[in-house]
């Protein structure tokens, strides 16, 4: 003669069968949320990931030193380095190159310090200006007036066999200057 | 007549919706809410809904490629059929979302209908008001021109000055180093998919909740709620004095919602789409960027405060104001809910009002700069030349009125 199987009574304290595979089920599907989140979470950061100690900097060619008169602040373009395919024309970034004299320059991005606009230069004034807010800069960089708390942002430069080329690739702002210039000189050094 | 009936029944065997659909349309509301003060949650819903229809329509010729989405919107506005017609309603529509999802608060908040049982309610409709920004936002994104990239600096350079995450926000919001191809694809599928399945989930709450709980009386002074009683009053007035929804209120929701749709297309004939501005080349810096309207407020305050108080403002008062929102039901969950009792709540309504008011027409006077007067370097650039001058006239971008004015 067979026992017939007897299903526990459950009390509180008792796993049943049923609560015990559905623990299981809870955990193998905790699991699986796992494996997949990793690579999901991994594949959001990844733009942060890359940029992590400046990895999205490299240097660019700025062109021959004589393109810059000296004495004077002209505009000039270059590609990003960092290119996806649907970029288009956002990749090709302005910046505004002084030559003081000899070999002695200053490469300012064209982002306002204050929330990224395009600065202006005025060389009647000698100023910088933002269409947003105001912002006002020194011819060299330092911060004349309006709200932006700090001179623009300026780019390391180096001159090699002739040419100009800066350390560029990223969008600089105020939380994330890249390369900065330190502090606020004094106006028209 | 007798198949139809026929064809019903033998869904609602399977579906049983008639019954529920029968019920949430004849619940007893009380009679001095069939008002044209209450019309404003279902207009909104219908934008709303506008939206989706005209932002679908869109999504069938748009590109959203950093390479290509300026130019889909040229073919949008001058080469398919009526393109230039279904932007401007959505342009329009987005618009009036904003500013109906507004009013429809401010109406809500001097009726008192945040207060008990409906916190939750006004708690889902503060998130619901930061998803219609959102939308906002990411939707003058998607106008991927020379506003939609400057403004995406803005947004960067606001993020970046959150302290120690700021520099990992920018690269997560932008997808990469710079504003670029990967930064529109990540706006497109939060102004596509992530945000508007949101809304759908958090409407249908909403809703539900107005169904469950029953639409806000209209507030008498001196009646007081007391979360005791008020539930008990409440069923007992519509029990009493009630009248089924449909249709002894509906019929007003129906005409405002259709007045709404023909003002929207109104506007959007007469004073067509929104740019695109010029191209989104960062190369070109002959421009004056501006937000669209919901947000010239912001970009006005911005250019007033002084710079040491600017990043403290940026980063504390937003997250302030919208935990004031939701934790406003539990500060004043009770008591009088008519404005003419209530004058704390009339005189913030109304601060809050004029504040953005005179900051809107700040954000046209160009405060600080006077240079920026001179014969319009600005506002050339910011109607580009060739994609406005293809327009009809009376459908050419209206927003230059405030360029002349600078």
């Amino acid at each position: 003669m067979t026992t017939k199987p007897v299903i526990a009574p459950s009390t509180e304290n008792t796993l049943s069968r049923r609560g015990f595979f559905m623990k299981l089920g809870i955990l193998f599907n905790g699991l699986a949320a796992m494996v997949v989140a990793v690579p999901i979470v991994r594949f959001l950061l990844s733009s942060v990931a890359r940029g992590q100690e400046n990895g999205y900097l490299s240097w660019v060619s700025l062109g021959d030193v004589t393109n810059f008169p000296e004495g004077e602040t002209r505009m000039t373009t270059f590609r990003n380095p960092f290119v996806m395919p649907t970029d288009g024309k956002t990749v090709n970034t302005a910046c505004w190159v002084r030559r003081i004299s000899g070999n002695q320059f200053q490469v300012f991005a064209i982002n306002c310090a204050h929330l990224g606009c395009p600065v202006h230069w005025f060389p009647q004034s000698g100023l910088f200006m933002c269409p947003c807010h105001g912002g006002a800069y020194y011819r060299d960089g330092a911060r004349a007036s309006g709200p932006p708390e700090r001179g623009l942002f300026e780019y390391p430069y180096k001159i090699e066999d002739g040419v100009l080329t800066i350390n560029a690739g990223q969008l600089p702002t105020p939380g994330d200057p890249v390369a900065s210039l330190s502090a606020e000189k004094p106006p028209c050094a | 007549m007798r198949l139809i009936n026929k064809i019903g029944e033998w869904f609602d065997h399977r579906l049983q919706l008639t019954a529920p659909i029968r019920e949430a349309a004849e619940h007893p509301v009380p009679r001095n809410t069939a008002s044209w003060f209450y019309v404003f949650g279902s207009a909104a819903l219908t934008v709303f809904i506008l939206q989706l229809v005209t932002g679908i329509l869109l999504a069938l010729i748009y590109v959203p490629s950093g390479g290509e989405a300026w130019s889909s919107l040229q073919a949008l506005n001058h080469q398919v059929t009526l393109g230039w017609f279904i932007r401007a309603m959505h342009g329009w529509g987005s618009n009036f979302m904003v500013a109906i999802v507004l009013i429809h608060m401010a109406q809500v908040f001097l009726f008192g209908a945040h207060k008990y049982p409906r916190e939750l309610t006004w708690i889902v409709g503060v998130f619901l008001l930061l998803m219609t920004l959102g939308m906002a936002f990411t939707g003058q994104v998607m106008r991927f021109d020379q506003d939609a990239y400057w403004g995406l600096g803005i947004g960067a350079s606001i993020a970046s000055r959150v302290p120690i995450i700021g520099p990992a926000v920018v690269k997560l919001m932008l997808g990469g180093p710079i504003i670029a191809g990967a930064t529109l694809s990540r706006f497109f599928a939060l102004h596509v998919f992530v945000i508007p399945g949101m809304l759908i989930a958090f409407v249908s709450l909403h809703v539900l909740m107005v169904l469950k709980l029953g639409i806000n009386e209209w507030p008498m002074p001196g009646r007081i709620v007391k979360r005791a009683t008020y539930e008990a009053e409440y069923h007992a007035m519509t029990k009493s004095e009630g009248a089924p929804f449909v249709p002894y209120a509906i019929w007003k929701d129906m005409f405002f919602a259709a007045f709404i749709i023909l003002a929207v297309a109104a506007c959007a004939y007469y004073l067509g789409p929104f740019g695109p501005t010029g191209q989104p080349d960062p190369t070109i810096i002959q421009t004056a960027p501006k937000p669209d309207y919901f947000f010239l407020w912001l970009y006005a305050l911005l250019s007033l405060l002084p710079p040491s108080l600017e990043t403290p403002f940026l980063l504390i008062c937003p997250p302030l104001v919208i935990i004031g929102l939701i934790l406003l039901p539990f500060l004043s969950g009770e008591g009088e809910k008519s404005w003419r009792r209530r004058p704390i709540a009339v005189v913030s309504v109304r601060s809050v009002e004029s504040a953005h008011e005179r900051l809107e027409r700040r954000s046209s006077a160009r405060p600080i700069h006077t240079w920026h007067n001179r014969p319009r370097a600005a506002g050339c650039a910011r109607v580009s030349g060739q994609a406005v001058s293809q327009l009809p006239l009376n459908r050419r971008y209206w927003g230059t009125k405030g360029a002349s004015s600078g």
